[in-house]
């Protein structure tokens, strides 16, 4: 695979003129963004902006009517199927209906990207790793349920475990914590933390939950009518001029 | 004039090349590196062993029914001697493996619609797709191969209680000894019978396999798609089924029996 060299090869993800309409439905107008490696950056916006619809681009999900979109190095849109396969192992996408694999057992959906996405062969060792990854969500007796007999809170868990257990280099949490009871959503933004810290973890945090943003954010940007309109840390947005983005943080 | 016509037809144009893209990537993953032999041979007990109950009941009946209204009409020529070889070699050539391919149209590919199509619906397709592992291997390469695989199977069992039913049937209204019957009806048939007839069957599996995954894995959003994927890949299955038997009547035709 040809490696594209950017300039600053710390850069993880960078966007520029990003645009994406669905008919008339013009959701993406012009998103510029910049992502370091080793960062995690909040995304705030109102429903139905545009958040999913940016970071499925990212992992060329969705493609984009117009704008570059490099992530690690290599143009999304310039890739050939195998070359995006490669990336996207890569990258973790965290779903927001976390989207478990509904015919196997909650064991089998994590060690599912074990074995396809890490090529490890070891049953011993993948079950050991399954068991682990569980336990950092708070659900080891979960292994053998399947997704059906699952609470909302508890997919959303398991979905993110599935999405860590690769270790990937950039993780998408598209609202890791919405659903779930506030003790359950500070370990989840403290897992999000530690995964930072530990792996060197470049994260997308879209999330409407204060709290979450407070603990993980190096940086937030506020998306409003299909652009980033503000960005900064959580400090300084909480004091911003502007009433309206101020008020996402007094809710 | 001509750009008219072109965006007239461009939805055709458009499934054309979709159905063509989808065709090549299945090859494409059948001889790539990773078969998914785990998900291969549990698709193969849901699309071959879930089906044998109603694959049985029908080739029975079909039989069955086949004798008792041939019986009466070969009786006043003298034929009736002959029931069990038309039932064989009508049911052997045409109308087992059809009528077996339609019932698994009904119920597999439609099956199939749906679940890859509620798979699409919850994300769970591009959940897979996004963790960089082989959606296409896993979901449509064992799906399609299990179909092409199980569907002559049924085929045959259907055949084989199809001549149990005229049995059956043949000793209703007269009688016959087992060995008689079977002897007639299996000694009628040749390899050409089977040949053609298997080689059909192989293309319905296919046909019933990869029309139910184009439809699930390409359905839309919104949860009233998983229905309309179910049913338009019983409909488009059940179509191609007639069509190529249609050919392949005509095949066998010009080339085995002249
Ligand atoms: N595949 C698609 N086809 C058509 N329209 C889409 C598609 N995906 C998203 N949209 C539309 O794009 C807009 C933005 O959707 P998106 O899911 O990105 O919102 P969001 O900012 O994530 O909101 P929320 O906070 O509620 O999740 C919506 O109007 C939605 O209807
Ligand atoms: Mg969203």
């Amino acid at each position: 695979m040809p490696l594209f060299i950017t300039k600053r090869m710390e850069t993880a993800i960078e966007i520029k003129g990003l645009k994406k309409s669905f008919g008339d439905n013009e959701v993406l107008k012009d998103i510029n963004l910049t992502v370091e490696k080793g960062e995690n950056l909040v995304v705030l916006g109102r429903s139905g902006e545009g958040k999913s619809v940016t970071i499925k681009c990212i992992v060329g999900l969705l493609v984009p009517d117009d704008g570059t979109l490099n992530v690690l190095g290599h143009e999304v849109t310039q890739l050939n199927e195998d070359e995006l396969d490669e990336l996207r192992k890569k990258i973790g996408f965290l779903f927001q209906q976390a989207a478990l694999y509904d015919s196997m057992t909650v064991g089998e959906n994590l060690a599912f990207p074990l074995s396809r996405v890490l090529d490890m062969k070891d049953k011993n060792e993948i079950h050991e790793k399954v068991m682990d990854m569980l336990g950092n969500v708070g659900l080891e007796d979960a292994a053998d349920k399947m997704p059906s007999s699952l609470s909302g809170g508890m997919k959303k868990r398991i979905g993110l475990a599935r999405t860590l257990i690769v270790q990937p280099e950039i993780v998408l949490y598209d609202e890791p914590t919405t659903g779930l009871d506030p003790i359950t959503s500070r370990e989840i933004s403290e897992l999000i933390l530690q995964m930072q810290k530990k792996y060197k973890t470049t994260s997308i945090i879209i999330t409407h939950d204060m709290e979450c943003a407070r603990i993980t954010a190096d940086r937030i940007v506020v998306m409003s009518d299909g652009k980033y309109i503000a960005e900064g840390t959580f400090d300084s947005l909480q004091k911003h001029e502007d009433p309206f983005i101020r008020s996402f943080f007094n809710a | 004039m001509f750009k008219k016509l072109l965006d007239k037809q461009s939805p055709l144009l458009e499934t054309t090349g979709n159905i063509w893209y989808f065709l090549t990537g299945f090859f494409k993953n059948t001889f790539t590196r990773g078969f998914e032999w785990e998900e291969f041979v549990k698709q193969c007990y849901f699309i071959g062993y879930k089906s044998l109950g109603i694959v049985i009941v029908t080739g029975f009946v079909l039989g069955f029914v086949l004798t008792l209204q041939t019986q009466p009409t070969l009786k006043d020529f003298g034929a009736e001697n002959y029931v069990p070889s038309m039932v064989s070699i009508s049911v052997v050539r045409e109308i087992g493996p059809v009528i077996t391919s339609l019932i698994c149209a009904g119920k597999i590919a439609s099956g199939i619609g749906a679940e890859l199509g509620s798979m699409r619906v919850t994300e769970q397709i591009d959940a897979m797709e996004v963790s960089g592992a082989n959606a296409t291997q896993y979901l449509v390469v064992t799906r399609v191969l299990a179909c092409t695989l199980m569907i002559p199977l049924l085929a045959f069992f259907a055949d084989t209680m199809a001549l149990v039913g005229g049995f059956v049937g043949m000793n209703i209204s007269g009688s016959m000894s087992m060995t008689l019957y079977f002897n007639k009806a299996i000694s009628s048939l040749v390899f050409s019978d089977l040949v053609p007839a298997t080689i059909k069957t192989v293309f319905f599996g296919f046909v019933i396999g990869f029309v139910g995954c184009y439809n699930g894995y390409n359905s839309k959003r919104g949860t009233e798609s998983v229905g309309h994927a179910a049913n338009k890949a019983v409909v488009a299955a059940s179509i191609t089924i007639i069509l190529i038997d249609a050919i392949a009547v005509q095949l066998t035709n010009a080339f085995v029996y002249n």
